[in-house]
């Protein structure tokens, strides 16, 4: 019945394989920016890595889980085959070659220009259509993620979504919407400069068209995680989800308001007022809703677990966890990260609170807090979840898979905290050498060198996911049970149609983009004179 | 589901559009009136928050350079893909700088070597001697009667120049100027810019460049002698550099082939 199996199989090797080789660059850029090593005598080449690594770990890595875990939350919430698997696969070939595309000038030196674009830095045009490529074999993935809903729908009219599918279809929405600001950026801005065929650029607009992604991108890397919190946790540890409809609104929360809020990354730009940086602030302000509502939903599940395994009192029912399963392990590991980095965030959205810390090297540890550690471990625990479904074979190392959570907890922890530490010094990010034998920034030597220290053990970490699965690979057959999602305390029966749809919540995520954004980028466009000459990379 | 009886759309609209509703006149009128004096009034108030562009009040103060500034705009585009007419035009104009920069733009007499050097380098340079943006008692009366055809085709034709190199260099290794620039005191690596690591528009190409030369150059941008730099970016680097580095620096480029 299952057709999706090595589809998923493939986008889950392809995104970790791209991971692995990402990690290690990371780790590499930590070593040489720190006093444990000379000066790099060309910063090209940290500038390179820096691109590889942001390119691989922003773009292809969380997408392709998302795709994956997509089309297995299709096939084993609606228990019945996907719809469009060829299609499928064609997405896969497209984010397969755009990531080759991207990668190979970035390696040869002719796209150093980060990720997140930079303009007027124009690079290699090849660069920009790979990552444009990755997004549209994503958009394919939306579309099927539609397609199976509303083929689902029509069979079962009025019955409940289940909540997988409506929290991954709300996923791949807040995906399609989202990715649109970079690429209006790259298609209309970037590229056709890259081509050669305009010599200047407005980068002002292109930085409002970028936050337009930026933001949001982040909750579409969290939302497996999040999908993975409500549907695999309260299963995984015997326990119920405590409640379904907190979920739902949970999702579509993230969905109407964390699309207009990008302009909190440009807080320190001049092209955008700041009345709308105020207004931005405020939406930002309420993504908390939907995180604080999954942290009590989770937290009550989690508890409804323990007790039906008989814990007691206020806090004693803790004790009464599995604490040696990995999913709860990596859950709670994960909610740690989360809750420091959303007390970071909270910084980062505030205007003046912004101002300390704007391009220092806390933000560089806040979203590696956030989704290198509080998202990243849950892919993985997603991975150990599912893996003996995909490969019929038996995934049973769990010493390994807790050495593996434990290690990449302790890594990144000890990797961010020195990172926003020396950002409150004022550390600037994005940068190849730093000299330490300077009094002024001499005291930040050691936490430097601490950062790498987590770096190390994350590589060390990422080594033992990649064994994990490997002897997955290669375990002793067997027949698992049937996949199953968490279930509610109270299972829904009839959902009112705002619970079991999107047409409602995308209305509202696109008014409210046009209100948030409609302004400043009609202003920009309308200014005369923000275009400044593009400047080459890569050019000797 | 877009009906007013729906008690979901009400509330979900109704609850957005009172969020933004009172975050714009929080951030539009109420914050930007708390600064005082600033503003003429709530629409004064309101379109600076927006971010409109406006022109500067009437009256304001300009302040101007009370010397001659460079009047290129370099754009890194510009003078490429020079004519065979014009590097030829160009290779006349040339014979009257042979007596210093050499027949074919290579010279023993500590003058810049300008043979592949950038167009848009040999271009500035011949606009700002012109001008009088860059100050110079020699070049000053050679330049006096080109046009700014000329000066487009002498750059074409040096441009087109081999650069050729008498000598291998002693090292490879850049000193840490070149390679790193000094990042505590605001100095990036003149490699970035002036060849071994990069090369930006309007930069020279320093590779092969007389070592007296250069650092008199250092000397003259540190001093402000020289000032046709527009960012000041050279001043303000050379100010910051240590006699040692103004040394080493000018000692590895002259020595590249």
């Amino acid at each position: 019945m299952w057709n999706s199996k090595r589809l998923v199989l493939a986008h889950f090797w392809f995104a970790f394989a791209g991971f692995g080789a990402a990690l290690l660059l990371g780790a590499w850029q930590m070593l040489v920016r720190s006093p444990l090593h000379p000066w790099i005598r060309d910063p090209e080449w940290y500038y390179r890595s820096v691109t590889a690594h942001g390119t691989t770990m922003a773009y292809v890595f969380p997408t392709l889980i998302a795709m994956g875990f997509g089309y297995f939350v299709t096939e084993h919430a609606l228990q019945r085959p996907m719809v469009g698997l060829r299609w499928a696969w064609v997405g896969l070939a497209l984010v397969a070659v755009g990531t080759f595309m991207a990668i190979v000038p970035v390696a040869m030196g002719l796209a150093s220009v980060l990720y997140t674009f930079y303009p007027p830095l124009i690079g290699n045009p090849f660069y920009y259509i790979g990552v444009v490529l990755v997004v549209v074999g994503s958009w394919i993935w939306v579309a099927l993620m539609s397609v199976n809903l509303y083929g689902w729908k029509r069979d079962n009219p009025r019955a409940p979504v289940p909540f997988a599918m409506f929290a991954t279809v709300a996923g791949s929405y807040l995906w399609a919407w989202t990715a649109v600001g970079a690429a209006i950026e790259l298609l209309f801005q970037i590229i056709p400069v890259a081509l050669g065929w305009r010599s200047t650029i407005d980068a002002g607009l292109a930085r409002i068209f970028f936050s337009w992604t930026l933001h949001a991108i982040v909750y579409f890397w969290l939302m497996p995680t999040y999908i993975a919190y409500y549907t695999i946790v309260p299963r995984a540890i015997g326990g119920r989800l405590f409640s379904d409809a907190m979920g739902r609104i949970a999702f579509i929360l993230f969905l109407v308001v964390a699309m207009p809020i990008g302009i909190h990354h440009t807080f320190e730009d001049p092209q955008v007022g700041a009345g709308f940086k105020y207004l931005h602030s405020v939406f930002t302000a309420l993504v908390a809703l939907p995180t604080l509502l999954t942290v009590f939903t989770i937290c009550a599940s989690v508890e409804i677990a323990a007790r039906l395994r008989g814990g007691k009192g206020l806090i004693g029912w803790l004790t009464a966890l599995p604490w040696r399963n990995p999913v709860l392990l990596g859950a709670a590991l994960s909610f740690v990260m989360l809750g420091f980095g959303g007390a970071g965030g909270l910084i980062n959205m505030s205007y003046q609170l912004n101002a300390t810390i704007h391009n220092t090297q806390w933000i560089t540890g806040h979203f590696h807090l956030i989704f290198g550690g509080a998202i990243v471990i849950m892919y993985f625990v997603i991975a150990y979840d599912i893996w003996p479904h995909l490969t019929g074979r038996a995934l049973d190392s769990f010493g390994l898979m807790r050495a593996q959570l434990w290690t990449w907890f302790v890594g990144m922890i000890v990797l961010t905290f020195p990172w926003h530490w020396v950002g409150i010094l004022g550390m600037p990010r994005r940068m190849a050498f730093y000299d330490y034998t300077d009094p002024q920034i001499a005291a930040q030597a050691i936490w430097v060198t601490m950062s790498v220290i987590g770096a190390a053990i994350l590589v060390l970490s990422g080594v033992l996911f990649l064994v994990v699965l490997a002897r997955g690979q290669t375990a002793l057959r067997i027949e698992p049970a049937a996949y199953r999602f968490s279930v509610a305390v109270r299972p829904p029966r009839v959902l009112p149609a705002a619970l079991n749809g999107f047409g409602l919540w995308l209305g509202l995520m696109v008014a409210l983009t046009i209100v948030n954004y409609g302004f400043p980028i009609a202003h920009s466009l309308a200014t005369p004179g923000t275009a400044v000459p593009a400047v080459k990379v890569g050019e000797r | 589901m877009a009906s007013l009886r729906n008690p979901w759309f009400t509330a979900s609209v109704g609850v957005t559009a009172a969020l933004a509703i009172a975050g714009a006149i929080i951030g539009f009128v109420w914050l930007p009136l708390q600064q005082g004096e600033r503003f003429h009034g709530i629409w004064d108030a309101i379109c600076t928050a927006a971010g409109l562009v406006r022109n500067a009040p009437a009256g304001g103060q300009i302040v101007r350079a009370d010397y001659p500034t460079t009047t290129v705009e370099v754009v890194p585009q510009m003078l490429r893909g020079a004519s065979a007419e014009s590097i030829g035009r160009g290779a006349t104009l040339a014979l009257r700088c042979t007596m210093c920069h050499g027949a074919r733009g290579l010279s023993e007499a500590n003058t810049p070597n300008l043979a592949g050097e950038y167009p848009i380098t040999i271009y500035k340079q011949l606009v700002d001697f012109k001008t009088g943006a860059r100050a110079s008692a020699v070049m000053a009366p050679l330049v006096a009667d080109l046009s700014d055809a000329d000066m487009r085709d002498l750059a074409a034709y040096y441009a087109y120049l081999p650069r050729v190199s008498d000598h291998p260099p002693i090292t490879d290794v850049p000193p840490r100027i070149v390679a790193n620039g000094a990042p505590m005191r605001g100095i990036a690596p003149c490699g970035a810019c002036h060849g071994e690591l990069g090369s930006k528009a309007g930069a020279a190409w320093l590779e092969g460049e007389p070592a007296v030369y250069l650092r008199t150059q250092l000397e003259a941008f540190a001093s402000g002698a020289r000032r046709n730099d527009i960012g000041e970016q050279m001043r303000n680097i050379a100010r910051a550099m240590t006699a040692e580095e103004i040394d080493a620096a000018s000692r590895y480029y002259s020595d590249r082939p």
